[in-house]
C-alpha cells in the first residue's frame, strides 16, 4: 500500500518536473541566450557572458524604432477599441434589441475564420483606400483582434450589475449619468480592466496583419522579429523576445494583483 | 412647496395616492388605487404576491410611472418626477448596498451626490450610524457584516436623506425569525421617534400587524380594507381579508342556533372563537376530537360536529383524540357577496 503511494508520488513529481521543464525551459534558454557571447552546440553553458546584445538592440535605429512604434500604436488601438466597444458592450449587456444575438455571433465570427484570409481581403480594400503602409492601416487591423475582448467581457460584467444597486443610487438622488459613473461603471471596472489587458496583449502581439499592412514601411515589435530572425545573430532575437514579453509580464502581474487578488471577487459578492 | 406644508400640516396627508393605475404586459396590476397616509404614520401595504403592492411602491418611489392617477408626497405632486427628485427614500428588499464602498461611503452617498459640504456629510453620517448602532462598522465593507447589520446600513442610508417619506420593501424578509422580531422593533422605535411617514410593503401578516399604525390589505390591484391592526382582525371587511389576515374556518350558509345551516352567504369563524367542553350547554353541539397538533403556545384541534368540521385553537387542558364533548361557536363573521354583514356573537 505504502509502496504504491510512494510510487504514485514519485510519478506525480516526475510529471511536475517534466511540465516545469517544458514551460520554463524555453524561457531559460531565451534568457541565457540574451546574455551569451556565443553558444556552441554540445556545450552545456554559454561560451561567455555579455550585455553587448542589449546595447546593440537599443543602438540599432530600426529595432528602437519598432519598439517606439509598438508602444505608440498599441495604446491608441486599445483606446479606440474601448471608445467603440464599451458603449456597445453596455448596450448588449443591459438592453435587449432585435439582432442582438446575431451581433454577438457576428463579432465572434471575425475570430473564427483564419485571420490571414481576412487580412488578404482587407489588404485589397486598403490598397484601394491608400491605407497600405500607414499607421492608420495597422491600427485598423489590430483593432479587429481586440473587439471580441472589449465587447464580450465587459458586456457580461454590465449584465451582472444588479438593477437594484442602480435604483438605490437613483433613489438616493443621483442622476442617470452619476449612477453610471459611480455604480455601474465602477462595478464593471475589474472586468473592463481584464478586457483592456487582453486587448493590449492582442494588439501588442499581433504580427500577421501588421506585417501585411505595414511592411516594408512600418515595423512593430512582432513584425520586426521576422527581420531579426533572418538578419541578426540569434542572441539579438532573444533580447528582443524578452523586450516583447515585458508588457505582457507587467500586465499579467497587475491583473493578478488587482483582479484575481480579490477586487473582482469582492465586486460581485452580492446576495 | 415648503410654505404650503407648514400651514397645512394637519390636513395634508404624508402620502396621497389618487386613482393610481398601472398595467404591465397587458395585465392591470394596480387598479385606480386611492390611499391617504397620515403624516408620521406607519402604514403597511399587505397582500399576497402578485397583488400589486410592489408595483404600487415602485410608483411611489418613482421607478415606474403610472398610466393614470397621481402621487403626492407631503402635499406636493411628484407624479412626473424621477426617483432622484422625490423626497422619498427606500430600503430595498435585498438592501442594495454598494459592495465597492464602505459602510460610511454607502451612507454618505446620498449627501455626496447632492453636493453637501464634506464636514456636514461626516457629521450627519456619523450621527445616523450612531442611531442604528453601526459606528464600529463605519469602515467595513457590506460583505464583511451580517445580514441584520446590512439591513441597518440600508436604513441609515435612507434616514440620512431626512426624507418626507420612508419606503420599506419587505425589509425583514431576508432575516431569520429571531432577528426579524428584533429588527422589526428597532425600525418601529426609530420610525416613531423620528416621526417619518412610512410605507412598509410586506406579505407577512404578523409583520404588518405588529409594526404598523394602519394596514392596507391589497388584492388584485385594489385595496380591500384600510384599518388599524386590531380593527382589521376583529372586523375584516371582506372574505379575502378574513382569510388573509389570521386564519378562519369558512362555510357556505348561515349560523342558526349555534349550527351552520344551508342559507345565503358565508360564515367565517376564527379558530380561537371555538369552545370545546365535555358537558352540554346552550348553543353547543356534540363534537368529537379528530386530531390534535401542538403549535407551540397553543394546540390546533380538529373537531367534527354533525353540521361541519371545525379547526380550533386551544390552550390549557387539551383533550385526547377521540374525546366526545360539546363544541360551541362564540363568535362568527357573516359575509354576503364577499362583504361583511355582521359580527355574530354566540351566547355567553
Amino acid at each position: 500500500m505504502n509502496a504504491r503511494r510512494a510510487l504514485r508520488e514519485i510519478g506525480i513529481g516526475a510529471l511536475a518536473i517534466a511540465l516545469m521543464a517544458f514551460i520554463l525551459g524555453p524561457i531559460l534558454w531565451l534568457g541565457a541566450h540574451a546574455f551569451a557571447t556565443s553558444w556552441t552546440f554540445p556545450r552545456l553553458s554559454a561560451d561567455g557572458w555579455t550585455t553587448h546584445w542589449w546595447h546593440e538592440v537599443f543602438a540599432d535605429s530600426a529595432l528602437a524604432g519598432a519598439i517606439r512604434t509598438s508602444l505608440l500604436i498599441t495604446p491608441v488601438v486599445v483606446l479606440i477599441s474601448a471608445v467603440i466597444c464599451l458603449p456597445a458592450a453596455y448596450a448588449i449587456g443591459r438592453h435587449s434589441f432585435p439582432g442582438r444575438r446575431l451581433f454577438l455571433i457576428g463579432m465572434f465570427a471575425a475570430n473564427a475564420f483564419p485571420k490571414i484570409g481576412l487580412f488578404a481581403s482587407l489588404a485589397a480594400l486598403f490598397y484601394a483606400m491608400n491605407l497600405m503602409g500607414t499607421v492608420i492601416g495597422i491600427v485598423i487591423v489590430q483593432l479587429l483582434g481586440t473587439i471580441v475582448f472589449m465587447t464580450w467581457i465587459p458586456a457580461s460584467a454590465f449584465a451582472a450589475v444588479p438593477r437594484s444597486l442602480e435604483e438605490a443610487a437613483r433613489d438616493a438622488g443621483a442622476s442617470r449619468l452619476t449612477v453610471f459613473r459611480t455604480i455601474t461603471l465602477r462595478l464593471a471596472m475589474p472586468s473592463i480592466l481584464v478586457a483592456v489587458i487582453m486587448s493590449f496583449l492582442a494588439s501588442f502581439d499581433e504580427a500577421q496583419g501588421s506585417y501585411l499592412v505595414g511592411a516594408p514601411n512600418i515595423y512593430t515589435m512582432p513584425t520586426e522579429m521576422y527581420a531579426l530572425v533572418e538578419n541578426y545573430p540569434i542572441q539579438v532575437a532573444a533580447v528582443f523576445s524578452i523586450l516583447l514579453s515585458v508588457p505582457s509580464v507587467i500586465l499579467i502581474g497587475l491583473a493578478r494583483q488587482h483582479i484575481i487578488g480579490g477586487r473582482l471577487a469582492e465586486g460581485f459578492q452580492i446576495r | 412647496m415648503t410654505e404650503g406644508t407648514t400651514t397645512m400640516a394637519d390636513t395634508t396627508p404624508g402620502l396621497r395616492l389618487a386613482a393610481l393605475t398601472k398595467s404591465l404586459g397587458g395585465r392591470r396590476i394596480v387598479d385606480s388605487l386611492a390611499l391617504d397616509v397620515h403624516p408620521g404614520e406607519m402604514l403597511a401595504l399587505l397582500g399576497p404576491s402578485g397583488c400589486g403592492k410592489t408595483t404600487t411602491l415602485r410608483m411611489i418611489a418613482g421607478f415606474l410611472s403610472p398610466d393614470a392617477g397621481r402621487v403626492e408626497i407631503a402635499g406636493r405632486d411628484v407624479t412626473a418626477l424621477g426617483p432622484e427628485r422625490r423626497p422619498s427614500a427606500m430600503v430595498f428588499q435585498q438592501y442594495a448596498l454598494w459592495p465597492h464602498m464602505t459602510v460610511f461611503r454607502n451612507v454618505a452617498y446620498p449627501l455626496r451626490v447632492r453636493g453637501v459640504d464634506r464636514h456636514e456629510i461626516t457629521r450627519r453620517v456619523d450621527e445616523v450610524l450612531a442611531l442604528v448602532h453601526l459606528t464600529h462598522h463605519r469602515d467595513s465593507r457590506p460583505a464583511q457584516i451580517s445580514g441584520g447589520e446590512q439591513q441597518r446600513v440600508a436604513l441609515a442610508r435612507a434616514l440620512v436623506q431626512q426624507p418626507d417619506l420612508l419606503l420599506l420593501d419587505e425589509p425583514l424578509s431576508n432575516l431569520d425569525a429571531k432577528l426579524r422580531v428584533q429588527v422589526r422593533e428597532e425600525i418601529r422605535t426609530l420610525q416613531r421617534s423620528l416621526g417619518i411617514t412610512t410605507i412598509i410593503v410586506t406579505h407577512d401578516q404578523d409583520e404588518a400587524l405588529s409594526i404598523s399604525d394602519r394596514i392596507a390589505v391589497m388584492h388584485d390591484g385594489r385595496i380591500e380594507q384600510v384599518s388599524t391592526p386590531s380593527e382589521l382582525y376583529a372586523r375584516p371587511a371582506t372574505e379575502f381579508v378574513a382569510q388573509f389576515v389570521g386564519s378562519v374556518n369558512s362555510y357556505e350558509g348561515v349560523l342558526r342556533d349555534g349550527a351552520v345551516r344551508p342559507g345565503p352567504g358565508t360564515i367565517a369563524i376564527r379558530p380561537e372563537h371555538i369552545e370545546f367542553r365535555l358537558e352540554a350547554r346552550d348553543g353547543a353541539l356534540p363534537a368529537v376530537v379528530r386530531s390534535v397538533v401542538p403549535r407551540g403556545h397553543f394546540h390546533e384541534v380538529v373537531l367534527e360536529r354533525e353540521d361541519v368540521t371545525l379547526r380550533a385553537y386551544m390552550t390549557g387542558r387539551i383533550p385526547d383524540e377521540g374525546t366526545r364533548g360539546w363544541a360551541r361557536v362564540q363568535q362568527a363573521l357573516r359575509y354576503r357577496d364577499g362583504h361583511l354583514q355582521e359580527v355574530v356573537e354566540g351566547q355567553a
